[in-house]
């Protein structure tokens, strides 16, 4: 089954049109990951498919929700999809446990023990239970990173999407959030991945997409794209980037 | 020249008790200010056009206009369009009120805008919706980049009473003015006005420092 469905999509930025037709499946339990050059319009891709981004035109199904209907509770449709963050986004006035337990208590009105007890056990998953009660100042980019995982799989979502979570980190740190992902995508969670982790890319990711200037180029298996590259601007890039 | 000390003392207790008006107009205008404040910043931020051009309209009208015109505004001339009169405590209570509302709004505007956007991002991808998102995350985190500025605003309110004493509420500068009037001490007893309001001032700039310092590090 898809759990993600994208007809035709596109995102225009004011006259700067980002995505022009983008048509793509995402299955349930696949890993996918999306690389490109910057300003491909990955980042974008990603954001339309939890409706950071308004859709300009095209329709996305997540989970069975028509994003572009406005008779959905968009809410609803966010609280089964995990995203995590570039920046990674931690809310500095809450301690790594309060970040994780904020929505599972306000979102799906669980108890706080219940939410509590979830909540270290997701700290537990990334392995920083010994930071449940430090605040996001005092954490590592990589520590960060990993609470902001567990803050998005508190919910339980249905899938999670990706946005270069390694490009901000130190390389030494780039590791520990990498294995976090590995392990999620061993457990058969659902990844929509944008990254410049090749490596990750071939190792864990099912399908690859390479996008560029607002479309997918050319997808293909991993072993595939990255060995027998078809089209000319994905050899560009992958020639660039390896 | 002569400096009487003694006239100092003698008008004192007479200015003590203009400072007790001082420090009502101060706390309650701003107590009202602030929620003035919230509202109108909250309007400044808002997507909807209406909300935000009332918003920005009430902001204009009062930072364009002095303090003192509101106070004689609303004292002299607001009466006539109620149908009642208005006291000089109301009245000034509603100056400062209406006047710190305006400065407030754009503390409490610049403070939320001021969150990052990734904040907002990070809530709404985990399922919070508007309301929850900026109870939770922005409006924490906004009110304490408010605070520096809300004790700026609490300093310059309260200097700001000083000019009551045209719709003549008895505040400190009032007071002071009618005691002259009888003993003609000018030196002492203005001096002594000046001392009374940095009393007041001095220890607030000193706490508002420390609790910059104290933001800072947290």
């Amino acid at each position: 089954m898809n759990i993600i469905q994208v007809t035709d999509l596109h995102k225009s930025f004011g006259d700067l049109e980002v995505l022009k037709g983008i048509t793509e499946e995402i299955k349930e339990g696949e890993v996918v990951c999306v690389i490109g050059p910057s300003g491909s319009g990955k980042s974008t891709f990603l954001r339309c498919l939890n409706m950071l981004e308004e859709i300009t035109a095209g329709e996305v199904l997540v989970d069975g929700f028509n994003l572009i209907d406005p008779k959905i509770d968009i809410n609803e449709v966010r609280a089964e999809t995990g995203m995590v963050f570039q920046h990674f986004n931690l809310f500095p006035h809450m301690t790594a446990l309060e970040n994780v337990m904020l929505a599972p208590a306000k979102v799906r009105g669980i108890s706080k023990e219940e939410a509590k007890t979830a909540g270290l056990a997701m700290l537990e998953k990334v392995g920083l239970s010994d930071k449940a009660y430090v605040y996001p100042d005092n954490l590592s980019g990589g520590q960060k990173q990993r609470v902001a995982i567990a803050r998005a799989l508190a919910m339980n979502p249905k899938v999670m999407l990706f946005d270069e979570p390694t490009s901000a980190l130190d390389p030494e740190l780039v590791g520990e959030v990498l294995e976090v992902m590995k392990d999620l995508a061993k457990e058969g969670m659902t990844m929509v991945v944008v990254t410049h982790e090749m490596g990750f890319a071939r190792e864990v990711g099912d399908r690859v997409l390479f996008m560029d200037e607002g479309i997918i180029v050319e997808q293909d298996l991993p072993e595939k794209l990255f060995s027998d590259p078809k089209n000319d601007r994905t050899k560009e890039f992958l020639r660039k980037i390896l | 020249m002569e400096f009487e000390v003694q006239a100092m003392f003698k008008s004192f207790p007479f200015l003590l008790e203009g400072m007790k008006w001082t420090i009502y107009f101060t706390v309650t205008g701003l107590i009202l200010g602030f929620a003035i404040g919230v509202i109108i910043g909250f309007g400044r931020t808002a997507k909807n056009k209406l909300l935000f051009s009332a918003a920005t309209v009430y902001v204009e009208i009062i930072r364009g206009t002095p303090i003192l015109v509101q106070a004689i505004w609303i004292y002299y001339a607001l009466p006539e369009l109620l149908g009642f009169n208005l006291n000089e405590f109301m009245a000034g209570t509603a100056a400062i009120a209406i006047n710190s509302g305006a400065y407030i709004a754009e503390v409490v505007r610049g403070a939320i805008q001021g969150v990052p956007k990734g904040q907002r991002e990070a809530g709404r991808s985990l399922g919070l919706n508007h309301f929850q998102t900026m109870r939770y995350i922005i409006w924490p985190q906004a009110f304490k980049r408010m605070i520096p500025p809300l004790g700026n605003q609490f300093i310059i309110s309260l200097k700001d009473t000083s000019l009551f004493s045209v719709i003549g509420a008895a505040e400190m500068t009032l007071k002071a003015t009618v005691v002259v009037a009888a003993n003609f001490s000018y030196l002492e007893v203005y001096s002594l006005l000046a001392l009374m309001y940095l009393s007041l001032t001095i220890p607030l700039t000193i706490a508002l420092r420390s609790l910059e310092r104290r933001l800072d590090v947290s």
